[in-house]
């Protein structure tokens, strides 16, 4: 008698917290969806982005994605190559594992002031897209080098004592043989690190601002869409505008957290 | 030759995160020190004044806020992801729990200015409305942080109480106790370092949350009175005073920062020593 409460109640708080997520997505959806038009993705904000559309914060959010990518790719790999076919665990690899685990720990505000304060101010590259990549970077590494770690050592050991009885050299049993296996894992670790260039807020306005001119460079400042939604809402510039950016966001991480999730259970059918 | 070259490189990269943070550390350490020295620790940590442009920096109110916005969080939001991980990693048929616990997790994916966007248009006319108050709260903060970090705890737990061995179970229920007993007594209890570390896990996150924070929590600079009252959190004196902070007032805001760097570093550590323990057990 008592299981069967207990088991209720559980189910029906489980079916709550479900509930929530499904109800975030569906009330942003509805309000927001009617605003999205093919003008709206494709025309600038006009007036601080009372009337208008977004172009501008979607062109700087795919060039924030590039940059940070284009920094914390080659080195969280690297990272992952070295702690998984280059040592043993010792003393070494704890601290290096340590260290990246605090590095995910790192709320994103305190990311905002370092990058201000070193990217920004200290190298003197001012509010730009390449401050706001670098930081980026530095927060995406930690996911970065899990997944392809993970992903990696996945991979049989087999494969590798072929490739080094045919005499191949670790570097090149490495790039011919581990990583192309490694593949889908370490896509996961990338598109996880789209998505957060996407949501994340308070690093964003810190070391790349909120200017809504169209970035010509990686050296302007500009305004992706998270900023974009949070300066529209809380300063209730224009609420459709809000929602409609909101709903962008939203389907967007959907979508990519979906594709994520659908990559990585490749991987593992691929593996088992 | 080759080889050692590409070895050596590869090590570099492989300290690119510690670097990292190391020289996160010693920058906001070097900014924010000074001022802590200038108006003495003891008053920067213990008093409630903060006026930056007249030069009273005391951060012990936004210390308060922040940690009771986490309890709070961490009140709500630690038993229903204690349910919702004990019901998908005991009760739930593997291909129910296959689907959902995704599900769970795409709330983490859920941008944090959305979560406080929704607050501000949902949450807070309730609270207004039936429980008084301003709406902007204590009380709105903590429960917008809960639903942030649920997906956490709730995966890290459901992969503790997986990781019981099988045979605890089968013990259990060969000794003739029920299923919610066998849970309760047993599995709970072997997976409790992990489910300890989950929640220590939620509660860095909880305490480092901005921008939801900012847009529904009030932002007053005063010591909580009760759940209603608005309240600063450290992050959000960050965020919000930053755009236009200069000097001394810049340099307390890098303070700011220092206080919450230790918090999540104790808060990091404490959870990686935890981990440590229960995977020798």
């Amino acid at each position: 008698m008592l299981q069967r409460i207990v088991k209720a109640q559980l189910w029906s708080l489980t079916g709550f917290t479900i509930g929530i997520l499904f109800f975030i997505i569906f009330f942003i959806s509805i309000k927001g969806l009617p605003q999205i038009t093919l003008e709206f993705l494709t025309s600038n904000p006009v007036d601080m982005g009372r009337s208008g559309g977004i172009f501008s914060t979607i062109v700087c959010t795919l060039y924030l994605i590039f940059v940070s990518l284009m920094i914390a790719m080659p080195l969280g790999v690297g990272a992952a190559i070295y702690l998984t076919e280059y040592t043993r665990e010792s003393r070494l690899t704890h601290i290096i594992r340590f260290g990246t685990e605090c590095l995910a720990g790192i709320p994103s505000i305190i990311m905002g002031l370092f990058g201000f304060a070193f990217f920004v101010m200290a190298l003197g590259l001012g509010w730009s897209i390449l401050s706001g990549g670098m930081t980026m970077s530095i927060m995406l590494l930690p996911t970065i080098i899990r997944t392809t770690e993970e992903s990696i050592k996945a991979v049989p050991y087999e494969l590798r004592e072929v490739s080094f009885s045919l005499g191949v050299t670790r570097w090149q049993t490495v790039t011919k043989v581990v990583l192309p296996s490694a593949l889908p894992g370490i896509v996961t670790g990338i598109v996880l690190g789209i998505a957060r260039c996407i949501e994340e807020t308070a690093v964003i306005i810190f070391t790349v601002g909120s200017s809504l001119r169209l970035p010509e460079s990686f050296f302007d400042s500009g305004r992706t869409m998270a900023v974009h939604f949070y300066i529209l809402a809380r300063e209730g510039i224009s609420m459709p505008n809000a929602y409609g950016t909101a709903a962008i966001l939203i389907l967007s991480i959907l979508f990519i957290n979906l594709s994520a999730y659908y990559l990585a259970r490749q991987f593992l059918k691929k593996i088992c | 030759m080759k080889e050692k070259l590409i070895e050596k490189t590869l090590m570099l990269l492989a300290f690119s995160a510690i670097g990292a943070l190391l020289l996160m550390a010693v920058f906001i350490f070097k900014e924010g020190m000074p001022i802590i020295f200038k108006v003495g620790i003891k008053n920067f940590l213990f008093s409630t004044h903060w006026a930056p442009t007249k030069g009273h920096f005391g951060v012990s109110s936004m210390i308060v806020s922040s940690l009771f916005v986490t309890i709070g969080a961490m009140i709500i939001g630690v038993p229903l992801a204690l349910a919702c991980a004990i019901t998908l990693a005991e009760f739930a048929p593997q291909r129910v729990t296959v689907i959902l616990k995704p599900t769970i997790e795409l709330l983490a994916g859920i941008p944090s200015v959305v979560y406080g966007f929704l607050g501000v248009v949902l949450l807070v006319p309730l609270i207004r409305d039936y429980l008084g108050g301003p709406g902007l709260s204590l009380l709105a903060a903590s429960i917008i942080l809960a639903i942030m970090i649920l997906p956490t705890i709730t995966s890290i737990s459901i992969d503790a109480i997986k990781a019981v061995p099988y045979s605890y179970k089968e013990g259990s229920l060969a000794l003739g106790a029920t299923h919610w007993q066998t849970i309760r007594m047993v599995i709970l209890k072997a997976a409790r370092s992990g489910i300890i570390t989950a929640i220590i896990l939620g509660m860095a996150r909880a305490i480092g949350e901005t921008m939801a924070v900012i847009m529904v929590a009030g932002n007053a600079l005063r010591l909580p009175q009760s759940p209603l009252s608005p309240v600063r959190t450290l992050t959000s004196n960050i965020a919000l005073e930053m755009g236009y902070a200069a000097g001394d007032h810049r340099a307390a805001l890098f303070a700011t920062g220092i206080v919450l760097f230790v918090f999540i570093m104790v808060f990091n550590v404490s959870a990686n020593i935890i981990t440590k323990r229960w995977r020798r057990e």
